[in-house]
């Protein structure tokens, strides 16, 4: 297991990304698959940056862990920020037409689009949001 | 990520290198709010663009709506990733990718 703490900005998403494709690299991760986690890791830790201590500056903790049979990295993003679910929002109607569109609600669809797993819990004063991607 | 522009006629030719995420993509909304104005034809070219995410997708629907007024809009050279994520939020029926 790796982990790291840093200040939730939009600065840091490339940190962030760095750190985990670094593990990704030593499990000989897909490119596509690479790929995929850190558009995940774009909209989640944006999110973070952008909503959880608005308009502070706090902490997240962005842990990976890789689980085997099936090769799989766990991500989880955890934060003290405002309780938030993004789950529980309802997923965008994507058969509206350019000038219809809301763009709220994207992001997390993606991810839940593009990842094996993902879960949300609220625990101890902490968001904690894990992402699962099969390698 | 890297904006290379240039214009023929009425035709704005833009390549894009690297990532549209949440970080780069106020530079291209900025971009584009510059430079598309008297432009009728607007052609992005991604193929030197690894990925996008929603904030990506954001300015890419603002752009189509401004383009759906003064003209056309085309997307050229999307790769496997973006075009997964073009189909999975059915943006692959809003904008015209060739």
């Amino acid at each position: 297991m790796k982990e790291l703490t840093l200040d939730a900005t939009i600065e840091n998403v490339a940190a962030v990304t760095a750190f985990v494709d670094e593990q990704l690299e030593q499990l000989d991760c897909p490119m596509k698959t690479q790929l995929q986690v850190d558009v995940a890791i774009d909209e989640l830790f944006g999110n973070i940056a952008h909503y959880a201590y608005n308009p502070e500056v706090g902490a997240a903790t962005v842990r990976v862990e890789v689980t085997e049979n099936p090769l799989a990295v766990v991500i989880t993003f955890i934060d003290n920020g405002v309780p938030y679910d993004p789950l529980a929002k309802a997923d965008p109607d994507i058969t509206l037409s350019a000038e219809e569109r809301e763009i709220g609600g994207l992001g997390i669809y993606m991810v839940k689009k593009s990842m094996d797993d993902v879960s949300y819990e609220y625990r101890e004063g902490k968001n904690i949001l894990r992402i699962k991607k099969n390698i | 990520m890297n904006i290379t522009k240039n214009t023929e006629g009425k035709t704005l030719n833009i390549a894009l290198e690297g990532r549209l995420d949440t970080t780069t993509a106020p530079q291209l909304e900025a971009e584009f709010n510059q430079s598309i104005a008297d432009n009728t034809e607007l052609i992005l070219d991604f193929a030197n663009l690894e990925y996008l995410s929603s904030a990506g997708l954001r300015v890419l629907l603002a752009v189509q709506k401004t383009m759906n007024k003064q003209g056309k809009m085309i997307i050229r050279n999307v790769n496997e990733v973006i075009s997964e994520v073009f189909e999975v939020t059915g943006f692959s029926d809003i904008l015209t990718i060739e």
